[in-house]
């Protein structure tokens, strides 16, 4: 078995076991815990309140007019990789096929070379992002392991992917196999850090939504 | 440069033949073309060729279908195909050669003795190791011991196709026979290799040439194939490359973006892993390659190409299993399972959470029941 037959059909094969059950684990784990009872009687009704979450999740999405100035630039960042991301991962042909060899859905894809530029430009997002979670004070205290490895392994996906469709540094087989096995990293390493925050971030924010809204507080 | 059996100078078979000094330079022209060297080694090849002694050649064919030696007499007359038939003497091709039996063997045992230590060794075809040698004999003769006793006089080992290079389809799973790569086998002398199912006649006849020209080997890539037709991917020089740019692709065989002549990597080709000349050489006389017929690149010169899952998939499908890619079925029942044990270790792990958490809202309780 040569590297990359292992990369995508082996190494993907337990990536995609160890993502879903990490997955099942930590959501279950997390939604099972004991949720304190609040004795206070609701001050909407329940109907309301649910909708007070949902609103949250809308609310939190986007700057506070207050603080606009202070956090618009750092959410416009995030916006701007997490769109890049997106666009690359699902808009580029090759990865359409892969995805449709999975799930049996495929859809219209970029040209390639638009699928380039949007790479090069989330990559330098990538870096601007490092270097203001290195230079921002709080934020470099507020940071662990888990930002760095999770920053780096997303990263690692995005430059082998941009070096195999380059042809940069190793023939493509190589370079074509050690990108799949960064995703596989990716998918492997993702349940347990905070990578996990694509599953956490809606619901969490509609759970204190939903609470507040139960006390009458707007979010 | 060794000699063949006759002795003669390629220049004295040229002139023999009729061939002209103008057309003898257009064809080594056209080789070091081929080859990548610079222009003026045309006809410095010309010069050397023209006063070197016939090597001698023993072709031998093993587990194969002979298509490689269909490829590799495979001529446009006249063409510069034949020249090469000139320009070595091929003492010894069990295909070509019209004795038979112990004639035969007598050839073979005559031009090996005749040329010990200085002929050229060509291999056709895969080298079976199974049932003591059984699968492929001739002679008496396994391939295995005759191959073991050829290598020891050969100065050089051609192997030619993917059989003899990386074991082939013989060698495929589940390798019914036991065969082998040469490589496998002969492990003390200089081996090329030409791969490709079959290789395309010039990169045989190229690598033959430069080797008789220059007396050394070729600068060969990590699977010991000429850099010079094996430098570069079919998708680097593919005419269909800019489509590939594009993200215009071929659905299937017979729809718009097929008769556009857009990419077919959906459709599996293995062009972007796929190292050999097919893009730019061509086949027939430089005519097309299977790719401008229409038809995706199948890998063939790679080590291991039948096994490398289906052909008709495209190279980034997920390669679920050894006889093709993966189905949603399959990655469902993949997701399930993984999911249905890692609800078995959430539910665990909430409930050791609330057994903490109650033991720390009641310490009391916990007290008296272990009191």
């Amino acid at each position: 078995m040569d590297l990359l037959s292992f990369a995508r059909g082996l190494g993907l094969k337990i990536a995609i076991a160890v993502f879903c059950m990490g997955v099942a684990w930590r959501i279950l784990a997390f939604a099972l815990l004991k949720i304190r009872r609040d004795f206070n009687r609701p001050r909407e009704p329940i109907l309301k309140y649910l909708l007070g979450g949902l609103i949250t999740v809308g609310s939190r999405s986007w700057p506070h007019r207050e603080f606009i100035g202070r956090t618009g630039a750092g959410e416009a960042l995030g916006y701007s990789y997490h769109l890049g991301l997106f666009a690359v991962v699902l808009l580029f042909t090759p990865h359409i096929i892969f995805l449709g060899s999975l799930f049996g859905v495929t859809w219209p894809g970029l040209p390639s070379s638009i699928i380039t530029i949007i790479s090069v430009l989330t990559l330098t997002l990538f870096l601007a992002v490092l270097f203001r979670r290195v230079t921002n004070h709080v934020m470099r205290m507020l940071s662990n392991f888990d930002d760095y490895f999770s920053w780096f392994i997303t990263m690692l996906v995005l430059v082998t992917g941009l070096a195999a469709t380059a042809h940069v540094g190793a023939r493509y087989e190589t370079l074509l196999a050690v990108h799949i096995l960064s995703v596989d990293a990716l998918l492997i390493w993702f349940p347990f850090g905070k990578l996990m925050h694509a599953f956490y971030i809606f619901p969490s924010r509609a759970i204190n939504g939903a609470l507040l809204a139960r006390k009458g507080a707007t979010s | 440069m060794q000699h063949g059996s006759d002795n003669a100078l390629v220049g004295d078979m040229l002139r023999r033949h009729g061939v002209s000094r103008r057309a003898f330079i257009k064809f080594c022209t056209a080789a070091a073309s081929a080859m990548a060297l610079q222009p003026w080694m045309g006809p410095a090849m010309a010069e050397q060729l023209r006063l070197a002694p016939r090597p001698s050649v023993v072709y031998l064919s093993f587990q194969e279908c002979t298509g490689c030696f269909e490829s590799f007499t495979r001529s446009f007359a006249p063409t510069i195909e034949n020249l090469i038939f000139n320009v070595i003497s091929l003492d010894y091709d069990d295909t070509l050669m019209a004795a038979a039996g112990d004639a035969a063997d007598t050839a073979l045992t005559q031009a090996m003795k005749a040329n010990f230590g200085k002929y050229v060794l060509i291999i056709d075809g895969s080298v079976p190791t199974g049932a003591g040698g059984a699968y492929c004999t001739a002679g008496g003769k396994s391939a295995v011991e005759t191959l073991r006793e050829a290598a020891k006089g050969a100065a050089v080992i051609i192997c030619v196709g993917t059989c003899s290079s990386f074991g082939g389809i013989p060698f495929a799973d589940p390798n019914p026979t036991d065969a082998w790569p040469v490589t496998a086998i002969v492990g003390d002398k200089p081996i090329i290799n030409v791969s490709g199912c079959p290789p395309i006649p010039e990169v045989i006849t190229g690598t033959l040439l430069q080797y008789v020209t220059t007396g050394r080997l070729p600068d060969l890539d990590e699977h010991r194939r000429p850099k010079a037709f094996f430098g570069n991917t079919i998708h680097d020089r593919c005419y269909r490359r800019p489509f590939y740019d594009e993200g215009k692709f071929a659905k299937s065989f017979d729809d718009e973006g097929a008769r556009n002549g857009w990419c077919l990597y959906e459709l599996g080709c293995k062009g972007p892993t796929t190292y050999n000349a097919c893009a730019t050489v061509k086949w027939n006389g430089g005519t097309s390659f299977p790719i401008e017929s229409g038809h995706g690149c199948i890998g063939c010169s790679e080590p291991g190409f039948w096994d490398k899952g289906s052909l008709y998939s495209a190279l980034s499908t997920a390669e679920w299993e050894k006889s093709g890619n993966s189905s949603p079925r399959q990655v469902l029942e993949l997701s399930a399972g993984a999911v249905a044990v890692g609800g078995v270790i959430g539910v665990a792990s909430a409930g050791a959470g609330r057994l903490r958490q109650y033991r720390s809202e009641h310490p009391l309780d916990v007290e008296q029941e272990e009191g």
